[in-house]
Parts: C-alpha cells; sequence; structure tokens
C-alpha cells in the first residue's frame, strides 16, 4: 500500500476517534457549563468548570481521582504478575488439565458477572464483619474482588503472545543449567515486555472505568473512585447543569490513562520479539 | 534446585533418560523458601483471630487447609505448573467461580424480596411486626445506645425512674446512667449514647429490636418513647402455623410461605428450594420465551457486528501504520488510543446526548432532524457505532501487540515469493495474528453479548413499542430479563439467576464451538 494512502486511511480513522472527544473539550471550557449550550467547535474559553470541579464540596473530585489512579496502578501490577505467571505455565508446561483449565478461564469469564453482584454482596457483607479493612468502602476489598478476574483475558493474551516465543530459548537456558524460576524471570520476562505493556495498559483502563462492582462497594464518597463519583453528578436533575463540571471531570479522568500510554509506548513499539527470534 | 518440567522425558516412558548432576542450593531458593513461608504465616495470624472470634470453623479449617496446601507446594521440587497457575486461581477461585457457583445453586431457590432469610427469621419479623400496645401498659423515656457495635435500649421507667438495659436478650438493670430531665439518658458507663442525627439514621434497626419483657415485648415508636407490647400473630411450633386475628395460616414448605385456608399467604416468608421452577417459569412464561427469539437474534447481531467491526477497524489501523516508513505513528497511536482512554461509561452518556433529536451534535452536524434512539432501526445502528467506537482501540491496541511478535521476513519472504500484499496479508499475517487473537475475539463477542453498560447507559433498551413497554427495540437478553426479574415486580434473586444461568449457557456453546475449531490452529505453535 502506498505511503500516502495510508496516512489518508488513518487520517479519517483519527477524525472518527477524536470528534466525540472534542465535543467533551468543548464542553469543558464552554463558560455557559450545560449540555444544551455545547456545540462540537468551543464558543468560548474558560476554566470556570475546572475551577467548579476542583473546588466542589458535594464532589471531592481529587479524592475520587487519588483512589482510581491507585487502585487502578496497584491492581493491574497485581494482576499482570498473576496471568503472566499462568500464561507461562500454560505456554511452556504441558500438564493434565492443561486444555480443561484453559477453556475453563475463558467460561468462568462469560457469567454475566454483575448477576452475580448479589452474591458477592453477601460475601464482602461477611468480609466486613470479620475483616473491615478489606470490607466494604476500602480500596483493598474492591482490589481482591478486580483480582479475582486476573486470569481470563489477559492470561490469553499473553500465552497468545508466549506461543509465538520460540522455545529453543527457554531450552537452551535450561541445559545452561538454569531453574525454571530462572527462566522465567530472565528469560521470558524481557522477551515478553510488548505484551506486558499493553496489556498493563488495558488493566489500568480497564480498572478505571470499572462502574457496576466499584458502584456496590463503595458507598462513602470519600472512597469512591471517577466512575461512581462522576456518574453521580449527572444523575437525575444535575444532568444538563452539571454537563461542562462533567466534561471537566472526564478529561481529567484520562490524563492519568494517556500517561500510562505515553509511558509504555516505547515499549509497545519496540519489537523485542523480533529480535529474540533471530537470536 | 526445582525440577525442570522439561527434565521428564516428552514421551514419558521410564525413569529419567539422562540424568543430570544435580544443581547446588542457592540463595534464592533458600530465600524465596523462605518468603513463601513468612507470606503463609503472616496471612493465618492476620486472618485467624477474627474467625475464632466469630466462631466460624469451617471457615477455619478451610483457611488452615489452604495454607497447608499453598505452603506444601511451595516447599516441594514437584508440581511446577501448579506453583505458577495458584496465586491467580486462588483469586479466580474466592471472587469469580465461588459466587458464580452460589449464583447458580439461588437458581433452585425462591430467594428475592419476602424470601431473604431463613424461617426462624420470617417467624421473628412477623411475630414483632404484629406487636400492638398492651391497653394501659406503661410508656418508657427510651435513649438508643450502642454496647460495641450492637443496638441496645435504655429504659426509663416514668414511675420509679429506676433505668434498665434492654438488648434482643431481654431486659437487665443498668448502674450509673446519668439521667436527663426529659427522663432521656445522657450518658452511661460502657455505652456509646446515640445523638438524635444518629439515632435516625439507624431508624430500621431502632423499630426492628424487640427486646422480650414479661409476655410481650418492648419495642420502640419513634426514636425517644418505647412501649410495651403482644404479638397480634404467634408462631405455634405445635402445628407448624401462626395463628392470630382470628386465623391460622399454615406454614408451606414448598412455597416458603405461612397460607391460610383461602390461600393467602403472609408478606413475609422464607427461603426454600423450588427445584427447576424458576427454569420452567423461563421457557413457559409467555413474556419471556414469547420474546425471546427475536432479542435473541438482535442480540447475536449486536455482539457480532461489535467484535467484527471493532476488530476490522481496529487491524486495519495497526496494519496501516505497521510500515517502517510509517511516518507519525507516535501521534497517531495516541490519537486513536484517545476514546480507549476516556472513560467508556461518560462517554456512552455522552454518545447518548450527542444523538439527541432536538441538541444532539449528529443531527447539528449533519444538518438532519432524524430520531436516532427513537427508532429500533437507527437506534440500533446508534449502539453499534457507539460500541465500534469504543472498542476498535482496543483491538489496535491487541493487533498492534501481536504484530510485533510476527517476523517481518516472512513477510518479506513472500513479497520476494512474488505474493501481492494482499496474498501476503491473507496467506501469512491474517493466520499468524489469528493464532493470538481468536480467543481474544471469542471472549470480546462474550463480553458483548452481555454488555449490558453499552445499552443500559445509551438506550435502556429503548424505543418500546407502544403495546409492549417490557421489550425495545435494542435490549439484549441480559437488559431484557435484568428488567423482568429487577423491575417493578421487586427482587427475584432466585428467578435471575436462573434466567442469567440460561444466557451463560448459550454463550458458552457458542464459545465452546467457536473455541473447538482453533484448536488445531493454535497447535500448530503451542
Amino acid at each position: 500500500m502506498k505511503l500516502a494512502l495510508r496516512h489518508v486511511f488513518v487520517l479519517i480513522v483519527c477524525a472518527f476517534a477524536l470528534f466525540p472527544i472534542l465535543f467533551v473539550v468543548s464542553a469543558a471550557i464552554n463558560p455557559m457549563g450545560t449540555l444544551a449550550s455545547t456545540d462540537l467547535l468551543p464558543t468560548g474559553a474558560s476554566l470556570v468548570n475546572f475551577a467548579h470541579l476542583l473546588t466542589s464540596d458535594s464532589y471531592p473530585f481529587g479524592r475520587w481521582f487519588f483512589n482510581s489512579v491507585f487502585i487502578a496502578l496497584v491492581a493491574s501490577f497485581a494482576s499482570l504478575l498473576l496471568s503472566m505467571l499462568a500464561a507461562y505455565a500454560f505456554s511452556r508446561m504441558r500438564f493434565a488439565g492443561r486444555r480443561v483449565g484453559l477453556l475453563a478461564l475463558l467460561l468462568i469469564q462469560m457469567f454475566p458477572q454483575f448477576l452475580a453482584i448479589v452474591t458477592i454482596f453477601m460475601i464482602f457483607t461477611r468480609v466486613t464483619e470479620l475483616y473491615p479493612a478489606f470490607g466494604f468502602n476500602t480500596v483493598w476489598g474492591l482490589m481482591l474482588l478486580y483480582l479475582g478476574g486476573a486470569l481470563g483475558v489477559n492470561t490469553w493474551l499473553m500465552k497468545g503472545f508466549l506461543d509465538t516465543v520460540p522455545k529453543e530459548l527457554d531450552e537452551a537456558a535450561t541445559v545452561d543449567g538454569a531453574t525454571h524460576a530462572q527462566i522465567f524471570w530472565r528469560v521470558i520476562m524481557p522477551l515478553v515486555t510488548p505484551i506486558l505493556a499493553v496489556t498493563a495498559l488495558l488493566a489500568f483502563i480497564g480498572t478505571m472505568s470499572e462502574f457496576l462492582m466499584a458502584n456496590v462497594f463503595l458507598r462513602d464518597p470519600e472512597s469512591k473512585t471517577l466512575a461512581v463519583g462522576m456518574y453521580g453528578m449527572i444523575a437525575g436533575d444535575h444532568r444538563n447543569a452539571n454537563f461542562g463540571m462533567f466534561a471537566a471531570a472526564t478529561l481529567l479522568t484520562a490524563i492519568p490513562t494517556v500517561s500510562v500510554f505515553l509511558w509504555l509506548q516505547k515499549y509497545i513499539v519496540s519489537g523485542l520479539t523480533a529480535g529474540a527470534v533471530k537470536g | 534446585m526445582a525440577l525442570d518440567v522439561r527434565e521428564v522425558p516428552r514421551k514419558g516412558g521410564g525413569p529419567k533418560a539422562a540424568p543430570r548432576p544435580r544443581r547446588e542450593i542457592t540463595t534464592a531458593f533458600v530465600v524465596s523458601r523462605i518468603a513463601v513461608l513468612a507470606v503463609a504465616a503472616a496471612i493465618l495470624l492476620y486472618a485467624v483471630p477474627p474467625l475464632v472470634a466469630a466462631e466460624s470453623w469451617v471457615s477455619l479449617a478451610l483457611l488452615g487447609a489452604v495454607s497447608a496446601a499453598i505452603a506444601y507446594l511451595y516447599l516441594t521440587r514437584r508440581f511446577i505448573p501448579a506453583k505458577y497457575l495458584v496465586p491467580g486461581t486462588v483469586f479466580l477461585i474466592a471472587f469469580q467461580v465461588f459466587p458464580v457457583v452460589y449464583t447458580v445453586t439461588t437458581a433452585f431457590t425462591n430467594f428475592g424480596d419476602g424470601h431473604r432469610g431463613d424461617k426462624a427469621a420470617a417467624v421473628t419479623a412477623i411475630e414483632t411486626g404484629s406487636v400492638r400496645q398492651t391497653p394501659g401498659s406503661p410508656e418508657y423515656a427510651m435513649t438508643a445506645a450502642l454496647r460495641g457495635d450492637e443496638l441496645v435500649f435504655l429504659l426509663v421507667d416514668p414511675k420509679t425512674k429506676q433505668v434498665r438495659l434492654g438488648d434482643a436478650k431481654g431486659l437487665s438493670p443498668l448502674a450509673g446512667a446519668q439521667v436527663g430531665t426529659t427522663g432521656k439518658v445522657l450518658a452511661a458507663p460502657g455505652l456509646t449514647v446515640l445523638k438524635a442525627p444518629e439515632a435516625a439514621a439507624r431508624g430500621q434497626e431502632i423499630s426492628a429490636l424487640a427486646v422480650p419483657a414479661g409476655d410481650g415485648v418492648i419495642k420502640a415508636n419513634g426514636l425517644s418513647r418505647a412501649v410495651e407490647g403482644k404479638a397480634a400473630l404467634v408462631y405455634d411450633a405445635g402445628c407448624d402455623c401462626v395463628r392470630g386475628n382470628g386465623d391460622t395460616w399454615m406454614a408451606d414448605e414448598s412455597q416458603g410461605f405461612f397460607v391460610n385456608a383461602k390461600g393467602e399467604h403472609l408478606a413475609q416468608g422464607w427461603q426454600v428450594g423450588v427445584g427447576l421452577d424458576n427454569f420452567a417459569r423461563v421457557l413457559t412464561n409467555p413474556t419471556i420465551s414469547g420474546y425471546f427469539a427475536g432479542v435473541f437474534g438482535w442480540n447475536l447481531v449486536f455482539a457480532l457486528a461489535s467484535v467484527l467491526g471493532t476488530f476490522a477497524l481496529g487491524m486495519s489501523v495497526a496494519l496501516a501504520l505497521h510500515h517502517p516508513r510509517m511516518r507519525g505513528t507516535r501521534f497517531y497511536r495516541i490519537a486513536l488510543i484517545l476514546p480507549y482512554a476516556m472513560p467508556a461509561f461518560a462517554m456512552l452518556l455522552v454518545w447518548r446526548d450527542m444523538f439527541n433529536r432536538d441538541f444532539g451534535l449528529i443531527n447539528q452536524l449533519l444538518g438532519a432532524n432524524v430520531d436516532w434512539l427513537g427508532e429500533t432501526a437507527t437506534a440500533r445502528f446508534g449502539v453499534i457505532l457507539v460500541n465500534l467506537w469504543l472498542g476498535f482501540p482496543y483491538m489496535f491496541l491487541v493487533t498492534t501487540g501481536a504484530l510485533q511478535a510476527i517476523p517481518r521476513e516472512l513477510t518479506e519472504a513472500a513479497a520476494i515469493d512474488g505474493a501481492t500484499p494482499w496474498k501476503a496479508f491473507r496467506r501469512v499475517t491474517l493466520p499468524l495474528l489469528l493464532v493470538a487473537l481468536t480467543p481474544l475475539l471469542i471472549s470480546s463477542f462474550a463480553y458483548n453479548f452481555n454488555n449490558f453498560n453499552a445499552i443500559a447507559l445509551t438506550t435502556e433498551g429503548g424505543p418500546f413499542p407502544a403495546d409492549n413497554p417490557q421489550v425495545g427495540g435494542t435490549d439484549l437478553l441480559i437488559t431484557y430479563t435484568f428488567r423482568l426479574a429487577f423491575g417493578a415486580g421487586g427482587a427475584q434473586f432466585g428467578f435471575a439467576a436462573a434466567v442469567s444461568v440460561f444466557i451463560f449457557t448459550i454463550v458458552a456453546v457458542i464459545s465452546a464451538v467457536a473455541f473447538r475449531r482453533t484448536r488445531k490452529q493454535e497447535e500448530v505453535y503451542a
């Protein structure tokens, strides 16, 4: 394909990707701050919505922001490690129940999870009684719940990638006397950086925008995440009036995700594995 | 040293073909074992005391067994795959498998509004709910207080000014209480007296507490007075029935209700197993089975269109950018990932407003006056478009990731052999991509099949035809059944669980079939 054609195509898709975001930007800097007064292109420029948002007493945005980023960073890091361990076993080892295990992982993920919310609610009611530090209104309890889904899609993604990394590499390491743990940390982990970066990003984004579970879990205004808090912001009567503030909050929420992406970009792009295949 | 799995000869038979010298026991080995033991011990130290305090022996035994199993697993040199699988699996079982299994068992019960607790709880609720003040009984000044976490009443007799403490077990004298002029208790040793707003916040708990006294009970009347009364309805264990108000309600264990001769039941029931009733109801209920086919069809279209649309678009841009001489890829990548970086739930609500007929952005841009979410066809188009916007960056990202793993030499070799770019893509790149991505496509299908948020936050299932407010044009099985199960009729968790088992079965079968088809493909590389 000609390079120019590639550019044209990608630019069209970019336009499609960006126009709703432009609309949100326009709403965020629109001094009127309502839905009805917002156009695609900004009709005014002011930071009044941001000021309202950051000084509001009823919406502790800064606190929500911290909660969300903290949960997303810790939970995605932990789930990355858990799923990478599992992916290594599924890709490199042959054991009884391997295929069944893989299929089971896929199937369990398909159960409409929010219908299990009643059950999860009951479980955590008990946990809250016994261990308040991991119960409702705590980030740690919510994290445990998120780690329940750590295996699953991530494992599949990594296993698919590991399958394309030549086995000869770890066989060579075995011959050199490496243990399986050494192979995992010294040989495999450096080679899978691109997929780790992609998965970390996906896990981070998934946790940031997770809403249903967090909504059940976090009732206390101080413990809410951005998704739960912001949903309350435009609920009911506030929808039109708070739209500017909501748009401002949406943009601020995107900042950590975009930062994580920029941070991981070079790993995503560099084809480390391609080099390994040659070796 | 720990044995590598590959040391075991592949073909299985006999002892190891070539025994290798034992490796030295390294520092890392010792340290990692100590770490495992320390973590297991720390968990036990933290988790055991509350369980002992709550006398929850089954949980305690379970915890002990799991800790022992984990310690054993990491202290031996065997079970190598398990060492890698167990950490994630523990979480998976506790927070994913167990809730699902529990939900499935719920499908065989009548659990829901009116059937939440066991029979004893139902009897208590019926009896205390029917308490009427006995004529001539004293009225106490009542103060709500906390003993630890437990709610108790501090009761002051208007005549004797004697202060007594009432809890669920009965009355006991209370010494050292400081009584105010209004007769309310201001402070008492060892107790936290609730202030008015705190007491108001616990209004439900306060009205539910019944303190046994004499042949009746003392119950709160408002937040500062309590009266002695008698239950109008009394449970009689002899006939397993509830008597009172000149009627008798017999316990019906198959329904979980107390039913009288006329077939009427008391509002409070208890949880019983109902066998396959809930499943039968899904199949025979005309409102559910009648529209099932229609909703199911659209549900399939929605899930397929979402997966194929996002994959096609995401892969196309990933391929377009995957070229050594492509400039500006950094900028493009950021632009393309932005929809995914925006909080999805917020953007769903924004899209809903963009489709608004009167002041929506779409109509404004097109100069049209289409009621996008008001007509079934356009609403369906709308939700698929929204889902495409939300979902294609994911496919773009995972395809980019997978493309990194495909050596460029392969496509270069194909080009040298005279393959057109399309042929090289079709025969080399795409099959290799699918090896890594098929499972993701399948799970993306499953996710979208049950994509509750995408529908609930945009169209809420609508538009609804005038003659049927139950089934909307964009309803998925999950939103539709959710409304039936949790809607106007009150919470019916048992029934909702049965419906989700049906949905799960459908998705699982479709996915399992798709999965089997990819089996051979995977083994090429596995």
